[in-house]
């Protein structure tokens, strides 16, 4: 029974043993909030033993070899499951390597979906919560993530943790919208709502349909009774590949948000494997907010002043909120100029992009750069520079997620 | 009877040889048997809960994965209450799954600083091989000490009861 028809949908959890961490019951939580549940692949004993060889990896852990063969089993569809989770111990080389390339390995034989994820004892399942939800709506809304064309009027609202962005649409056009920083949730999402629905001269009773992402995408969605609250991944994705137009074929979504970052890997605007930052704002918009209280200027002015800089000049060490800030100043007590202090900031950010998430994901060209932080000019030169390929920032790359909620919510829009 | 640690922790034939010498040999199957039947708020599959890799903390540094250091919270009460070890090198999953090699270092490196009788055997690859290594491991067996005194049962009783009162 497919899960369309079912409802549950099947995750083949594919890990080193994750139950001796204490987080199993995390997992289960988080899948059950989203009507999923975990299977375990099964395989004949006897392959741990030679998997290895077969695989080409040979490492010394029963369980990761066990990881191998429950890969196998995935993609020749012994066990026939609609998405797969993989999860090794955080600080585990060993598990890192064989988490990558068992990822690869599906990515490469088959077409389902997959995330992975390094656990802690302390990973609950809330932090699991937003990538299992973005697993399943893959699963099953694949004719929902399809739509290219935004249709009817509708309106979609993000709901950040630093900015709340809204947008209204008509007819494939955005013709408001809002922006405001996020304070109390509600009260931040009706006023960002209410600026778009001015600037579109229209009412809430004529929007047909209204869609909510964002980390308060619940709370706004229950409270404005949207049709569509979605995740942000599967959102912002859709609404990057629309705002690039490029909507078919491959293309890498980077979303640098207020506290965490996203890297994708879409294909016809439906995301295949993705990451997602944790919990260091090290490398999000609330590093730049802190420099550009620390230079003295405003956080629009920071990017110009990075393009005129040199990140080279200054030494950063760390990739630590706290620490970085401490490089920089120690760095202009020591003569930099500001302009090298805000293009480091920017090149820090990008790196930590690089080392932490875009090695989850494989780099498919055309990249695009959505969130808030794009519009920070030293960042697409950053990161353009250290991945050498173009970087592709589309209009109103900031409000990607109002954007893709209000296009896909257009899907419930009656004709 | 002494306390026999095994490795592969897991393995059914080890375990099996321990016991028909009159042994005990201490096996994850227990710890893993008091964990699921343990009444308790938590599910299964093991009943494992983020308190444990904090348990394990006793053996190994914040530093080392989390999945070691909850597997140490089972294993490492057997290594303390270890009185002679078996290690057998490069078995089959089928001999006993080594399930995280990390885990596996860490136990091993704790057994062999223990000072306790450790036989290490390589697993047979031959009919004389396996021979060899039944004998040896009835022989190591054999050697260690089958009945306690009265007094020595007793004492042994007595020690968890004088740990709970340290706690």
């Amino acid at each position: 029974m497919s899960a369309e028809d079912s409802g549950v949908v099947k995750i083949a959890l594919v890990s080193c043993g994750s139950e001796y961490a204490g987080v199993q019951p995390e997992f289960d939580e988080a899948a059950a909030k989203v009507n999923a549940k975990f299977v375990f692949p099964e395989i004949d004993v006897a392959s741990i033993d030679t998997i290895g060889r077969e695989f080409g990896l040979e490492v010394a852990s029963g369980d990761l070899r066990l990881m191998m063969a429950r890969a196998k089993a995935v993609v020749e569809g012994t066990t026939n499951v609609d998405g797969v989770f993989i999860t090794t111990c955080f600080r585990c080389a060993e598990g890192a390597i064989v988490r990558n390339e068992v990822r690869r390995y599906i990515h490469r034989h088959s077409n389902i979906p997959v995330i992975s994820y390094s656990f802690t004892e302390s990973t609950t399942a809330g932090t699991l919560l937003t990538r299992l939800e973005a697993l399943t709506t893959i699963v099953r809304r694949r004719h929902l993530l399809t739509r290219e064309v935004q249709k009817g009027l509708t309106a979609g609202i993000d709901s950040g943790s630093t900015t709340t962005k809204a947008v209204v649409m008509k007819d494939n056009k955005i013709i408001g919208k809002g922006w405001v920083p996020t304070t109390k949730v509600l009260e931040s999402a009706e006023e960002a709502y209410s600026q778009a629905l001015e600037e579109a001269g229209v009412s809430r009773e004529e929007v047909q349909a209204l869609g909510t992402t964002g980390y308060g995408r619940f709370l706004i969605g229950n409270h404005f009774k949207a049709q569509l609250i979605q995740e942000e991944i599967t959102v912002n994705s859709k609404g990057a590949v629309y705002l690039a137009d490029r909507q078919r074929g491959p293309a890498t979504v980077i979303d640098i948000g207020g506290m965490d970052n996203k890297a994708i890997s879409v294909e016809d605007g439906i995301p295949g494997m993705f990451t997602m930052g944790g919990i260091c704002a090290g490398a999000s918009g609330r590093f730049f907010e802190m420099i550009s209280k620390r230079l003295g200027v405003d956080i629009t002015e920071l990017g110009a002043l990075a393009v005129k800089g040199m990140h080279e000049n200054v030494s950063m060490n760390s990739y630590c909120i706290v620490f970085g800030i401490q490089s920089l100043v120690n760095s202009l007590a020591r003569g930099a100029t500001p302009e090298d202090v805000a293009a480091a900031a920017c090149y820090s950010v990008v790196e930590q992009i690089y080392e932490q998430q875009l090695q989850e994901v494989d780099v498919r060209e055309p990249l695009i750069l959505v969130g808030g932080s794009s519009l920070i000019e030293g960042v697409p030169k950053a990161l353009g520079r250290l991945l050498k390929i173009d970087v592709l920032v589309p209009e109103n790359s900031h409000l990607i997620g109002a954007v893709g909620a209000a296009l896909l919510a257009s899907g419930y829009v009656e004709e | 009877m002494a306390k026999v640690f095994i490795y592969p922790i897991n393995s059914l034939i080890l375990a099996d040889l321990v016991e028909r010498f009159g042994h005990k040999p201490l096996t994850m199957m227990s710890q893993i048997r008091e964990k699921v039947t343990n009444i308790s708020l938590d599910s299964p599959p093991i009943n494992i809960t983020s308190e444990d890799p904090k348990l394990g903390l006793k053996y190994a540094a914040i530093e080392v994965p989390a999945g070691v250091r909850g597997r140490m919270a089972l294993i490492g009460p057997l290594i303390e209450e270890t009185e002679a070890a078996i290690i057998v090198e490069n078995p089959p999953t089928n001999f006993g799954c080594v399930g995280c090699n990390r885990t596996n270092e860490l136990m091993k490196y704790l057994i062999r600083s223990k000072n306790v009788p450790i036989l290490e055997v390589k697993y047979p690859e031959s009919d004389e091989e396996a021979r060899d290594f039944v004998n040896k491991i009835a022989e190591f067996l054999s050697s260690l000490p089958k009945e306690k005194s009265e007094e020595e049962e007793k004492a042994e009783e007595e020690k968890p009861e004088e740990k709970e009162d340290k706690k």
